[in-house]
């Protein structure tokens, strides 16, 4: 985050001092396209306050918990794709779930659906590739998250 | 002009009823919509902190890098190396899915090939470097390491395919407006 900041700040400079009217051009382009997107993008996250609200983190861990077997795979399988939870509460859930003696195997199903799959996105994924590609994009990751998940139980 | 506030109005419209809802469920003490108006604080700092960044390096890559570079190394011609190439970009990324689209938007306006576009997309939802630091932390090296080592070729797999089924079809990744 810190990275990114300082890094897009010397660019910024550097940018400036090489060309003023580009760098002005250059910005003026990505303050318009970020407020076309911007409400869009604030539905998406009043949509995702809202369902970790209905699904806050014990409830998930108390559903991930409880499934053994294919029904905890698919629990967990559809958990992760509907939830967007940021990498900072999902990883430290996960740990907690390995810890309470949930199967490597549904731990890893839910991480990867998670990472790779948003339904909730899905709105915002079909402004810019259109319904038909994103729906496609997302059902292809769902596989592949599934596969990557239970290959991972094996291993682990 | 009035025309323009009218649709920016409409644009806003579900976001205003959002904000108000939460203001009237302070007023009433309603937990539920005090949490969900939490929530959307938690989200909505994430949101503010990275993509007015993204959208400035956006916007820098827009009017300084030219297409036909792009086209050159990510386009349909590049092979394995403009595949590399993206693959670097999406690990070096922070943020949610959503801070990739645009992203995406701004390769494919640049010339960056379909499949190398959705294997950028996948790269980011599996690899991103600062993620997996964090992955790493709470979850251990080898789960980690097993869950980038099996998404690879997954991600690769779907763009390829991806591409192969867009490739007759009029597709295009658009700018949302």
């Amino acid at each position: 985050m810190i990275v990114l900041a300082l890094a897009t700040a010397i660019l910024l400079l550097l940018s400036f001092i090489a060309d003023r009217g580009k760098t002005l051009a250059g910005l003026k382009k990505g303050a318009k396209m970020f407020l076309n997107i911007l409400p869009a993008l604030l539905s998406v996250l009043i949509l995702v306050s809202v369902f970790l609200y209905v699904f806050p983190a014990q409830v998930l861990t108390e559903w991930l918990g409880r499934g053994t077997g294919w029904a905890g795979i698919a629990s967990a399988a559809f958990l992760g794709s509907i939830s967007l939870i940021p990498g900072f509460i999902a990883f430290p859930l996960g740990a907690i779930l390995v810890r309470s003696g949930v199967s490597y195997q549904v731990v890893a199903v839910f991480i990867t659906t998670l990472m790779m799959v948003g339904i909730l996105t899905l709105p915002l994924e079909a402004k810019y590739f259109g319904w038909k590609v994103g729906i496609l994009r997302n059902a292809l990751s769902f596989a592949g998250a599934l596969l990557v998940g239970l290959l991972m139980g094996i291993f682990l | 002009m009035k025309n323009r506030a009218i649709v920016i109005m409409k644009k806003f419209a579900f976001v205003v009823l959002f904000v108000m809802f939460i203001a009237i469920s302070h007023m009433m003490r309603f937990a539920g919509g005090m949490e969900i108006g939490k929530n959307f604080r938690v989200f909505f700092m994430e949101m503010i902190l990275i993509l007015p960044l993204m959208f400035i390096l956006i916007g820098l890559f827009e009017v300084w890098v030219p297409r036909e570079r792009i086209i050159r190394h990510l386009g349909a011609e590049a092979g394995h190396w403009g595949t590399l190439w993206v693959i670097l970009l999406a690990m070096l990324q922070v943020g949610p899915l959503y801070a990739a689209f645009p992203v995406a938007a701004l390769l494919w306006r640049k010339g960056c090939s379909v499949r190398n576009i959705f294997i950028y997309l996948g790269a980011f939802t599996a690899l991103k470097i600062p993620m997996l630091t964090f992955e790493v932390g709470f979850l251990g090296w080898k789960f980690s390491l097993l869950r980038a080592l099996f998404s690879f070729p997954v991600f690769i797999v779907i763009g390829f395919l991806l591409a192969a089924d867009l490739k007759d079809r009029q597709f295009e990744v658009k700018e949302p407006v």
